[in-house]
């Protein structure tokens, strides 16, 4: 005998223990199985594209430190980087050494904001805490350097603000070892665990023809066999000076996107490693103009953030604000395929699924 | 300060009776709310050091008045009763909850002719006593005429019907082996060994099912809060809210005077008088739980279904099945 059986609708966020800041979707539900997923977003938006049409350039600087607010050093750079791409700067080595070192830094510390909220959405408290524990020596890191702990706005247009000490370089190689040795304990309390694996292996399995259709990036691609990273793609800075790999699997699950995650964190911790061992001598600061009136045109500058491809498109007019300033953000991208992915998965599923996508709502509101 | 009060439901009902009930009745509740201040405590502060973090520090020396402020807290909240709220249902599901999880601790034994109830079906009791609080559960999900303390509730009845078998297949085998259902008799059985080593699977089978009956990590789907923010309390506030958690608590003691009466050899031990050496062991495994809880991710609601009927009863009936046979080997059936 089937029974009769009511579908019921609730609003998960737009707070909600799990949808990281201020994501709501309308979840439709049968018993436990979701059938319907409507993303509602937009409430941390801020119009951040609009206004850096107002600002100078390098006035836009510190708006792009608020929007992906995890990865403020890349986003920081991928503008930057758009400017100078305008503008045919030469950068000195030094500072794209140093811009590399913060960058990958700032890599590490958002996969481990990632790692320990993803485990509490299953349900596990104690990794958030040693994630941030953690996350908290890089950050004080960035901020010996930058001044600020999330906000940094470290870069500007020719080079980076203040350069690296020796001493400063010496503790993050210290640490990038101990780091690799945490990334070891991370392993030993989770990702063994018997429980986390029943939690995320084949959940929210698609395959590469879907995640290209969506466009996704970063893990959320890569989980699927494809290696697109644009740092080994469409090289930018001095990235093919190093040598690096690009994790990838094929399952296409939770569980690939949880290991590729990981193995980013050793891969960047590598990256850290070379540049500080070979980094050259030379000034932090390249020859920029005082005024930066870049000539008229259009670029479009792309890098790997660490929740994938992420853009700045720039509409010149010859002033010295942009005419169109516009931004691709991966964790947008990424979400647009949250509905197709859940449906039909439990609500357990779901979370997990929403948490291995990776967003930060600043990035996908502006 | 425990009193040989057994037999007293048996004797003749006079008013001096009547008196020493009520009397032992008090005795529960002051050792139930003492354990569970400390329990509040132990928890904040075990689960502070396994996240690296000092825990409460704030609150008098070392912490220690936290439980205090948080009860305060809680009777000074306002008692938040939602618009759609079944109302009387509503009030009463947390008393439905915790007043099973109270009764259970009249048949714990805690040294020879020292327990409130000397029952001879004690373990029998003590499992269908526990059953009661997920009616609670499921009518404090449904009353609140909210989307997820119903998703709470729910699950809550799932777990149950899941646990349940299991949890009581595994007693059994202990039961064959002493050959008495009666809490005490259990206990003395185990003169020798305790039942922990013959009982091995059993045991494994117990343990599990048993923290699934507690509601915690990794079993705390009724009220998981990454998924259903706070299950079937989500609508509840101040006292009512209290009483949950106070019935949650309550039952990690209950539970771990369970295990240690059928598995850990109850009151015995050398020195120790015996109801201290109860408590040592049912501490234990509060300190198991909360260790647990600090380590391990949440399963899924469909997984916990499966890994209860085809892992956890066939293994609690096969050590049913093998305590039967050894038994009667032993008994010279053969």
């Amino acid at each position: 005998m089937a029974l009769r059986t009511e579908e019921l609708t609730f609003s998960l966020g737009p707070q909600h223990p799990s949808t990281h800041g201020v994501f709501r979707a309308m979840v439709t539900i049968d018993g436990e199985r979701v059938v319907h997923v409507d993303p509602v977003i937009g409430y941390l938006h801020r119009g951040t594209e609009k206004i850096a049409e107002w600002k100078t350039y390098p006035q836009i600087i510190p708006y792009t430190d608020r929007m992906d607010y995890l990865s403020a050093m890349l986003n920081n750079y991928c503008h930057v980087g758009a400017v100078e791409k305008l503008l045919g700067l030469e950068i000195p080595e030094h500072a794209e050494y140093i811009r590399i070192i913060v960058m990958e830094l700032n890599r590490i510390a958002s996969h481990l904001v990632w790692w320990g909220t993803f485990l509490l959405d299953l349900g596990a408290m104690s990794p958030f805490l040693y994630a941030f524990k953690d996350r908290q020596v890089i950050l004080d890191l960035l901020e010996e350097i930058s001044g600020a702990r999330l906000t940094y706005s470290y870069m500007r247009i020719g080079g980076v603000k203040r350069d690296a000490t020796q001493e400063w370089l010496r503790r993050v190689d210290d640490f990038m070892d101990e780091m690799v040795k945490n990334i070891q304990g991370y392993n030993n309390l989770v990702t063994g665990n018997e429980i986390f694996q029943s939690r995320v292996k084949n959940v929210g399995v698609y395959d590469e023809a879907f995640a290209k259709r969506w466009g996704l990036s970063g893990a959320c691609l890569r989980c699927t066999g494809n290696s697109y990273d644009v740092r080994k793609s469409d090289p930018y800075s001095l990235y093919p000076k190093f040598d690096f790999e690009i994790p990838t699997r094929t399952s296409g699950d939770v569980w690939a996107r949880y290991i590729i995650r990981i193995e980013e964190m050793l891969q960047s911790i590598r990256i850290v490693k070379q540049a500080i061992r070979n980094l050259p001598d030379g000034p932090f600061m390249g020859k920029a103009p005082r005024n930066i009136r870049p000539p008229k045109g259009e670029v479009y500058f792309h890098i790997e953030s660490p929740r994938g491809d992420m853009g700045c498109y720039i509409v010149s007019d010859g002033s010295d604000h942009p005419y169109r300033w516009h931004w691709r953000a991966p964790e947008f991208a990424n979400l647009a395929a949250f509905p197709a992915i859940t449906e039909g998965v439990n609500i357990a599923d779901m979370i997990a699924i929403l948490g291995a996508i990776d967003i930060v709502l600043g990035g996908v509101d502006r | 300060m425990l009193l040989n009060l057994t037999g007293l439901l048996t004797a003749p009902f006079t008013w001096l009776n009547l008196l020493w009930m009520f009397v032992e009745v008090l005795v529960m509740l002051v050792i139930i709310l003492i354990y569970v201040m400390a329990a509040l405590y132990g928890e904040r502060k075990i689960l502070g050091h396994i996240q690296l973090r000092p825990g409460p520090n704030r609150t008098g020396p070392g912490g220690v008045l936290q439980p205090v402020a948080d009860v305060i807290k809680l009777l000074f909240k306002e008692d938040v009763i939602p618009a759609e709220a079944d109302v009387a249902v509503f009030k009463i599901a947390p008393v439905i909850a915790f007043v099973p999880s109270f009764m259970t601790f009249a048949v714990a034994p805690w040294a020879p002719n020292v327990l409130f109830t000397d029952l001879n079906v004690g373990v029998l009791y003590f499992t269908a006593v526990t059953g009661i609080t997920t009616i609670g559960i499921v009518s404090g999900g449904w009353s609140s005429g909210s989307k997820y303390p119903l998703l709470g509730g729910m699950r809550g009845a799932a777990q149950l019907i899941s646990y349940e078998l299991p949890l009581v297949m595994s007693i059994l085998g202990v039961v064959l082996m002493a050959g008495t259902a009666n809490m005490a008799g259990i206990v003395e059985a185990q003169q020798k060994w305790w039942f922990f080593f013959p009982q091995i699977l059993g045991f494994v089978a117990f343990f599990i099912s048993v923290s699934a009956e507690m509601n915690r990590t990794p079993f705390d789907l009724p009220e998981g809060e990454s998924e259903i923010v706070a299950g079937y309390h989500t609508e509840y506030s101040g006292f009512r809210m209290a009483l949950w958690m106070l019935g949650e608590y309550t039952y990690i003691f209950a539970d771990g005077l369970l295990c240690a009466t059928l598995f850990f050899g109850g009151w015995h031990g050398p020195w120790l008088p015996g109801w201290l050496w109860l408590l040592i062991k049912a501490m234990i495994f509060v300190f198991l739980a909360i260790w647990t809880r600090g380590t391990l991710p949440r399963m899924r609601s469909d997984t916990l279904m499966v890994f209860a009927w085809k892992f956890l009863l066939p293994l609690a009936m096969a050590n049913l099945i093998i305590t039967a046979l050894v038994k009667a080997a032993i008994a010279g059936w053969f």
